[in-house]
């Protein structure tokens, strides 16, 4: 009793000495010295731990650019690891300044949680795998399966959608974890496995023969995936928009985290505005001239991040698809820097 | 004269086939296994049963393992070319997250110090033979909590000093004030001017980094919560067991509304409120630490449980006893402490432990209101695509499970030893 009420009343005292949130979130954050961002407690490609604890993935690798963008160092960034409950509570209380984990943006989302979203990080949607001797090419074809399915996401909903749409009947086993619904797909328990298309890519590693599995092309529901930040402070939105769109920009117009210092002396008056050589778009954002190399040279391009996270590069091996830029046959555009 | 002696037997007695061998290998089993029909039948039927459960087992952990590797592709079986069982690799590049959590590399040490400070003040309390144990108790009960929340969580030099002091004055009241209690206050005091001196030497200006205990993780707040649990739920159990013996009706109806609402509300539930819920109720510049408020759950969900088993033993001591105690002219309290709890506690220790290992295991439960405990933790690393394999998700919970187990074990064999040493009196 004695240990609890003592902890009890540092841990308050601690508790209230905590700043309270500013509407100067850039301020705040560079008088700090470090970011604070919340992301996922696990979630493969997106943000995990790796083997000495370091987190790993496209929304954590979003974070690390912003870092670079402001202090030159990607490495100052503070995780906080969030459910999926919590995630909204943390960021209107300020824990964190921004929030990149996994979040599907929805009209709801963007309106009632008094945040904004920033941009599209990745484009998800449902899709489903099946084992390839049930000789099934088509989602349409699923007619009276049974399908495993991890409860309370919504991933239950757009189902019954796209069944109830199409006139087929279908019957649902659902679990509690996506561990449990990969087990009990691979033991037989129903024919189909129903996720998000990079949920799928991952917990494919864990069937004992992967390449008897294929996930099939259709795509059942929009999930674009993007960081939020807190509403009313319009400087921090528009950095935290615009270190991605540099991302995206930087992949068009191919400088790599590779030739970063090569591309940064070319005379296109193109690359000297993104270089800031010539004008002053960085300072306009609140960060330095060079904002652009400090991000690319940190954490490369868009599609350096995509390959190395999820991509070619990674375990997961997922094609860009609907990630790939604009001109190359996906949706990913970026307004121009200039 | 040897010719008279008649009973003398001439000749020799014909050998005769030797016994059955009633011991040694042969003669248990013969004695044991297969002397009747049924036994040799529930004999055939146990042996089937350990070729199915223990030799798969064995394969999956020992035989088929791999344990070597840098990553998923160690574990595959088309690498291997045999069926794979247990991914060593994987819980081995784990190991460090399984025990710390996300507690920042650089800080580990202060983990393995609370550690260390744990072992070494929890052994020689629970090895009889060791002398001081009412200083070592107040050490581990008193000092050591605060100690090594200032260690784990950090903080200011003020804030260590100011707690050092409030604990060096209890131990001194607590040892009997002006007149007895100068050695506690000295040892007290010289404790913590030694631990405030470490960690100012170590620390950046007399100040540890604070690690938020959303950081803290794995093994380590399995240990955390399991043995706050213990340790806080033991003197409410105690108070609320004699409340709910109390002859005041206040203090009566009021433990006995306390006991039966914990004990009638799932611990999830307990987790789920103080976790979601408390936070509506009050202010909102007003926030309690999410380890803290699980750990205040637990606390005193155990505490209503150990309530009960502690009264089932005050239940057994005979009225003859504190009537004697009275007659004596021993006040209540001093009948309650020195007569009744002393004797109750000893009926009710097999209750305890039992309690003690499951609170132990039902710590596993604060992994659904966001804190990362052992099972927490092991769940999280099936994230990672670099060790994704079939047998990733048993791994994983084999490993957890012998965690589990080589805790639980040790506190129920530890338990044993402790009866029978208290019981010694009426063993024949």
């Amino acid at each position: 009793m004695k240990r609890v009420s003592l902890v009890f009343i540092l841990a308050l005292s601690v508790g209230l000495s905590t700043q309270m949130a500013s509407a100067q979130t850039l301020k705040t954050v560079t008088d700090r010295g470090i970011l604070s961002c919340g992301v996922s407690q696990g979630l493969p490609g997106f943000s995990s731990p790796d083997d000495k604890g370091n987190w790993t993935g496209i929304d954590v690798d979003v974070c690390r650019a912003i870092a670079a963008a402001i202090f030159n160092d990607p490495s100052k960034v503070k995780f906080v690891p969030l459910s999926a409950k919590d995630r909204f509570t943390a960021l209107q209380s300020g824990e964190i300044d921004v929030l990149s984990r996994n979040t599907t943006w929805t009209l709801s989302r963007d309106t009632s949680l008094g945040a904004n979203f920033t941009g599209v990080t990745y484009y998800d949607g449902q899709g489903f795998l099946v084992k390839k001797s049930l000789k099934v090419n088509s989602a349409l074809e699923l007619n009276s399966a049974s399908i495993c399915v991890q409860t309370g996401t919504t991933t239950e909903q757009n189902l019954a959608d796209y069944f109830k749409s199409n006139n087929m009947k279908y019957e649902v086993i659902a679990f509690g974890s996506a561990d449990e619904t990969v087990k009990a797909y691979e033991s037989g328990r129903c024919d189909v496995f129903t996720s998000d298309v990079s949920q799928l890519y991952a917990e494919r590693l864990k069937l004992a023969n992967p390449a008897d599995h294929v996930v099939l092309p259709e795509v059942i529901s929009k999930e674009p995936l993007g960081p939020m930040v807190r509403h009313g402070d319009d400087q921090w939105f528009d950095l935290v928009k615009w270190v991605l769109f540099a991302m995206i920009d930087a992949e068009e117009l191919g400088i790599t985290q590779r030739n970063v210092d090569d591309m940064a002396k070319s005379d296109k008056p193109e690359l000297k505005r993104v270089f800031g050589t010539d004008g002053n778009l960085g300072e306009q954002l609140g960060v330095t001239k060079d904002w652009v190399s400090r991000i690319i040279k940190a954490e490369g391009n868009y599609g350096e991040m995509f390959d190395r996270n999820v991509g070619a590069g990674s375990k997961l091996g997922i094609a860009r698809g609907l990630n790939q830029l604009w001109n190359k046959g996906g949706i990913q555009y970026a307004p121009p820097i200039r | 004269m040897s010719d008279e002696v008649a009973f003398v037997r001439q000749e020799l007695v014909p050998e005769r086939a030797a016994p059955v061998r009633t011991t040694g290998f042969v003669g248990f089993l013969r004695t044991r296994l297969f002397n009747t029909p049924t036994n040799t039948l529930l004999t055939v039927l146990s042996a089937l049963l350990i070729w199915f459960t223990v030799v798969p087992t064995i394969r999956f952990l020992l035989v088929d393992a791999v344990w070597h590797g840098a990553d998923r592709n160690a574990c595959l079986a088309e690498n291997v070319g045999h069926p794979v069982g247990a991914c060593w690799p994987y819980v081995t590049a784990k190991l460090t997250q399984f025990i710390y959590g996300f507690y920042p590399a650089a800080e580990r040490w202060r983990v393995n110090l609370t550690f260390l400070l744990a072992a070494l003040l929890l052994l020689p309390l629970l090895i009889p033979r060791l002398p001081a144990k009412s200083l070592n108790a107040c050490l581990f009960f008193i000092a050591f909590p605060v100690v090594a929340f200032f260690l784990l969580h950090g903080g200011g030099m003020t804030a260590f000093a100011v707690s050092g002091a409030i604990i060096s004055i209890l131990l001194f009241l607590l040892s009997g004030g002006t007149r007895t209690g100068w050695l506690a206050l000295g040892v007290s005091l010289a404790w913590f001017v030694g631990i405030g001196i470490v960690i100012d030497s170590m620390g950046d200006a007399g100040r540890l980094p604070i690690v938020d205990t959303r950081l803290w993780g794995g093994l380590l707040v399995t240990l955390v919560v399991s043995v706050t649990g213990i340790v806080a739920s033991m003197p409410i159990g105690m108070a609320l067991a004699l409340g709910r013996r109390s002859t005041i009706p206040l203090i009566r109806i009021f433990s006995i509304a306390f006991i039966e609402f914990w004990r009638g509300v799932p611990l999830i539930t307990v987790l789920f409120f103080a976790t979601y819920m408390l936070p509506l109720f009050v202010p909102a510049n007003f926030t309690i630490d999410g380890l803290m408020r699980a750990l205040i759950g637990i606390a005193v969900f155990a505490g209503a449980y150990n309530a009960e088993v502690i009264r089932g033993g005050m239940l057994a001591i005979p009225r003859g006893q504190s009537e004697a105690a009275s007659a004596l002219g021993l006040s209540w309290w001093k009948t309650t402490g020195l007569i009744v709890m002393p004797q109750a506690l000893r009926h009710v220790i097999p209750g305890l432990v039992n309690s003690f290992i499951s609170l132990f295991k039902d710590t596993s439960l604060v992994s659904i209101v966001a804190l990362f405990d052992l099972l927490g933790t092991v769940r999280a690393s099936f994230a990672d695509p670099v060790w994704a394999t079939p047998t990733m998700l048993f791994t994983g919970f084999a490993f957890a499970g012998i965690i589990y187990f080589s805790f639980c074990f040790g506190m129920s064999r530890y338990s044993l030893f402790v009866e029978r040493r208290l019981n010694a009196h009426r063993r024949n």
